[in-house]
C-alpha cells in the first residue's frame, strides 16, 4: 500500500513537467503549427528558471522568466513558419538544436566564479511538497495531496484548458484555424494572428514544464536535464489525440514509467540500467504505432488537425 | 494578411514563376554572416569578447596544418551523415535518427572487429565496414517500415531510436563487451592494429576519400538516374508521383536503407579510424549537426561536403576556445544552431519576391 502511494506520488511529480509541456504543444498544434522545438524550449526554460532562482531566490520570478524565454523561442518559430512560411519540421528542429546548445553554453557561463562559472552542482531554492491537511491521510489518494504547488495548479489548469478548447468561442476559433484555415479566414478570423498567439502560449507552457524539472522534480541543473522529455511530449500530444483532457493519461503513463524505473534501480535488479533507461523511448515507439493504427480506424477521434504543419496565406490560390 | 501598410501602397509577397537559383546560393552565405553576428551578441552578453573568440576559433580550425587535419577528421562523419540525411529529406522523410544509425554502424563494426577472429586480419576492415553499413541501414529500416506500412510519424520514431541505440551501446561497453584489461575504462578492447583504417595526412584518414566518393555517387544517383528522379518527385508531390505509378512504400524503405547505411558508414569509419574501439563518447552529436549540413546545403551532395567542412570548423574552433580562453566548447553548437534561423527566413525569397503594390491593384486581385 505504502509502495503504491509512493510510486503514485513520484509518478505525479514526474508527470507534471510533461503535462505542462503537452498542454502547450496541444494548443500550438491545434492552431495548425507543428513545433518540434519542445526539447530546446524545455531545456532553456529549465536553465533560465534555475538561474533566476539561484540568483534571486524568487520562485515566482523564476517561473515567469522561464515562461517568457519559452514564449520568446516559440515566437521565433512562429515568425519563421507563419510570416516567412518556412518548413515547420526544420524550423522546430533548429529551435531544439539552438536551445540545447545555448543551454549547455550558458550553463557553463552563468554560474558563480567560485564554481568556474559553472551552474552544475549548485543548489537553488526550489518548490517543496505541501501536504493538504486531512486529505493527506486518505490511503493511496494521499499521493495527490502531497505535491508541490505547480502540480496542484494542474488540477485546475487541465479542466480549464479542456473547457476553453471545446466550450468557448475562442476555442472554436482555434480549432477552426487548425482544421481549415481557408474557411476560418473566410469567416473573418485572422489566421496568422491566432497561430501566433497559440504558438507563443504553447511555448510559455513548455518553458514552465522545463522550470518544473529544475525547480521541482529533480532540483538542480545538469546538462542533460530534459533527457528527451521534449520529444516524448510530441508523442504524448498524439497519444492524447490533441485533447487537453486526455493528456493526463499520457503524462501519468510516462511519469509512471519514470517512477518504476527509479524504484527498480534503487532496489537493484538483474536488468541492466541501460535497458531500464530505454523503457520510455521504446514505449513511445510502441504507443505511437498503436495510436497511428487507432487513428486510421476511428477517423476524427485520434487524427491530427487537418492543417497541421501547413503554411497558409490568403493570397495563395 | 502578410502585407505591411505603407501609406496607400503595401508590400506583398508574390510567387515567382520559377525558383530563383541565385537566391538559393546567396541565402546560405548571408545566413552564415548573420549567424556570426547573432553569435557575437550571445558572446558579448555572456561576458566574452566576440572578436578574439572568433579569431581563435578560425585560427584553431583552419589556421594551421594540424588544426586543418583535425577539422577534416570531424568533417568526415559530418559529410557521411549529412549525405544520409540529404537523401531522406529529398523524399520529405524526416529522418532525424542519423545519430542512432551512426551508433549502430559503430556497434556492427565493433562486433566484427572483436568477435570475427576466424577471419584473416586483412579481411576484417572491409567486412567490418560493410557490416557497420548494414547495421545502420537496418536500424533506419525499422522506422521506414513503420512509416511505409502504417504511416507512423517518422520524426518521433527515428528520434526515439537514437536514444535506444545510444543506451544499447552504453550497455555493451559498460557490460559484456568491456575490455577486461581496461582498468574499468568504458570501452571495448582495441581492434587489431592491422585492421585500422589508415591515415593520409596528420590525423586525417582514408575516411575522407570514402566520404567524397559517397558524395559523388549520391549526386549521380539523385541527379542522373531515374530512381533519383522518382525520389525527387515523391518529395515534391507524393500524390502526383503515385499517379505516375511510382511505388511510394518501396521507395521509402529503399531510400531509408541507403540513408541509414551512409550514417552507419560514418560510425564504422569513426571507430576504425579514430577511436579504434567502441567506447564512451561515440554519440558525439554528428547525427544532429547532419540536419544542419543537409538543409544549409539545400540538399545538394556537393554543397553538403562544403557545409560539413564549415560545421567541423565550428566544432574544432569550439574546442580551441575552450583550451585557449576557457570558454565552453558548446559555443560551436550555439553558432550551428543559429545558422538555420536566417536560412529558414531567407529561403522564402527563392519562391517569392517582394513587390510594392498600390492599394487598388490588390483589391482587384482579391
Amino acid at each position: 500500500m505504502q509502495l503504491i502511494t509512493t510510486l503514485l506520488a513520484v509518478t505525479l511529480g514526474a508527470g507534471t513537467s510533461l503535462l505542462y509541456a503537452t498542454l502547450g504543444e496541444i494548443y500550438t498544434e491545434r492552431a495548425g503549427i507543428l513545433n518540434l522545438g519542445v526539447e530546446g524550449m524545455m531545456m532553456m526554460g529549465a536553465l533560465s528558471a534555475f538561474t533566476v532562482s539561484f540568483y534571486t531566490g524568487s520562485l515566482i520570478l523564476a517561473i515567469v522568466v522561464a515562461m517568457l524565454i519559452g514564449g520568446a523561442m516559440a515566437l521565433i518559430h512562429a515568425f519563421l513558419c507563419i510570416t516567412m512560411r518556412a518548413n515547420q519540421v526544420v524550423s522546430g528542429l533548429s529551435i531544439t538544436l539552438f536551445g540545447t546548445g545555448l543551454a549547455s553554453y550558458l550553463g557553463q557561463r552563468l554560474g558563480p566564479a567560485s564554481n568556474g562559472k559553472n551552474l552544475v552542482g549548485m543548489t537553488a531554492s526550489s518548490f517543496t511538497d505541501y501536504s493538504i491537511p486531512f486529505l493527506e491521510d486518505i490511503p493511496i489518494l494521499s499521493a495527490f495531496f502531497n505535491q508541490d504547488i505547480l502540480t496542484y495548479a494542474l488540477f485546475l489548469i487541465v479542466p480549464i484548458a479542456w473547457i476553453y478548447m471545446y466550450k468557448t468561442r475562442s476555442g472554436l476559433t482555434l480549432r477552426a484555424v487548425g482544421e481549415d484555415p481557408r474557411t476560418a479566414a473566410a469567416m473573418g478570423i485572422s489566421v496568422s494572428k491566432v497561430r501566433y498567439i497559440y504558438t507563443v502560449i504553447g511555448g510559455m507552457l513548455v518553458g514552465l514544464g522545463g522550470a518544473h524539472l529544475t525547480l521541482g522534480y529533480t532540483p538542480g541543473w545538469s546538462e542533460n536535464v530534459t533527457g528527451g522529455r521534449g520529444w516524448i511530449v510530441i508523442a504524448l500530444v498524439i497519444f492524447a489525440g490533441w485533447n487537453p483532457g486526455r493528456a493526463i493519461f499520457g503524462a501519468v503513463l510516462f511519469g509512471g514509467i519514470n517512477a518504476i524505473q527509479f524504484r527498480l534501480q534503487a532496489a537493484g535488479t538483474v536488468i541492466p540500467a541501460s535497458f531500464l533507461n530505454m523503457a520510455p523511448y521504446i514505449v513511445t515507439v510502441i504507443v505511437l504505432t498503436v495510436m497511428t493504427l487507432l487513428g486510421r480506424k476511428k477517423r476524427g477521434k485520434f487524427s491530427p488537425p487537418a492543417a497541421l504543419g501547413t503554411s497558409f496565406s490568403i493570397e495563395d490560390k | 494578411m502578410r502585407m505591411v501598410h505603407y501609406k496607400n501602397k503595401r508590400i506583398v509577397l508574390e510567387k515567382r514563376e520559377a525558383r530563383s537559383g541565385k537566391i538559393l546560393f546567396i541565402v546560405p552565405i548571408i545566413s552564415f554572416i548573420v549567424s556570426l553576428v547573432l553569435g557575437a551578441v550571445v558572446l558579448a552578453a555572456s561576458g566574452a569578447n566576440p572578436f578574439s573568440t572568433y579569431f581563435y576559433m578560425a585560427r584553431g580550425a583552419f589556421g594551421s596544418w594540424v588544426g586543418f587535419t583535425e577539422t577534416l577528421v570531424k568533417a568526415i562523419p559530418l559529410i557521411l551523415t549529412g549525405l544520409g540525411v540529404t537523401i531522406a529529406f529529398k523524399l520529405r522523410f524526416w529522418n532525424i535518427g542519423a545519430e542512432g544509425q551512426l551508433v549502430f554502424g559503430a556497434i556492427g563494426t565493433a562486433w566484427v572487429m572483436i568477435f570475427w577472429t576466424f577471419l584473416p586480419v586483412q579481411m576484417l576492415l572491409p567486412i567490418a565496414l560493410l557490416v557497420g553499413m548494414t547495421a545502420g541501414a537496418l536500424w533506419a529500416g525499422i522506422a521506414a517500415v513503420l512509416k511505409a506500412k502504417w504511416g507512423v510519424d517518422e520524426t518521433l520514431t527515428t528520434l526515439m531510436m537514437n536514444y535506444i541505440a545510444i543506451l544499447f551501446a552504453e550497455y555493451l561497453y559498460y557490460g559484456p563487451w568491456r575490455d577486461p584489461d581496461g582498468y574499468g575504462f568504458p570501452g571495448t578492447k582495441a581492434f587489431p592494429r592491422e585492421a585500422w583504417l589508415p591515415r593520409i595526412a596528420g590525423r586525417a584518414h582514408w575516411g575522407l576519400v570514402i566520404a567524397l566518393a559517397a558524395a559523388v555517387i549520391l549526386w549521380f544517383v539523385l541527379y542522373k538516374t531515374k530512381w533519383g528522379f522518382e525520389i525527387k518527385m515523391i518529395g515534391l508531390n507524393q500524390r502526383a508521383a503515385r499517379c505516375q505509378g511510382v511505388n511510394i512504400q518501396r521507395n521509402i524503405i529503399l531510400v531509408l536503407l541507403v540513408s541509414g547505411a551512409l550514417s552507419g558508414l560514418a560510425g564504422a569509419v569513426e571507430v576504425t579510424a579514430v577511436q579504434h574501439r567502441l567506447m564512451k563518447g561515440i554519440d558525439m552529436g554528428y547525427g544532429f549537426t547532419a540536419i544542419i549540413v543537409a538543409w544549409m546545403a539545400q540538399l545538394n551532395p556537393f554543397a553538403a561536403v562544403l557545409v560539413a567542412l564549415i560545421m567541423a570548423g565550428l566544432l574544432v574552433g569550439g574546442d580551441q576556445i575552450q583550451m585557449m580562453m576557457g570558454l565552453p566548447a558548446s559555443m560551436g553548437l550555439v553558432l550551428q544552431g543559429l545558422l538555420l534561423f536566417p536560412l529558414l527566413a531567407g529561403t522564402i525569397f527563392s519562391d517569392y519576391r517582394l513587390r510594392v503594390v498600390k492599394q487598388e491593384e490588390v483589391e482587384q486581385c482579391s
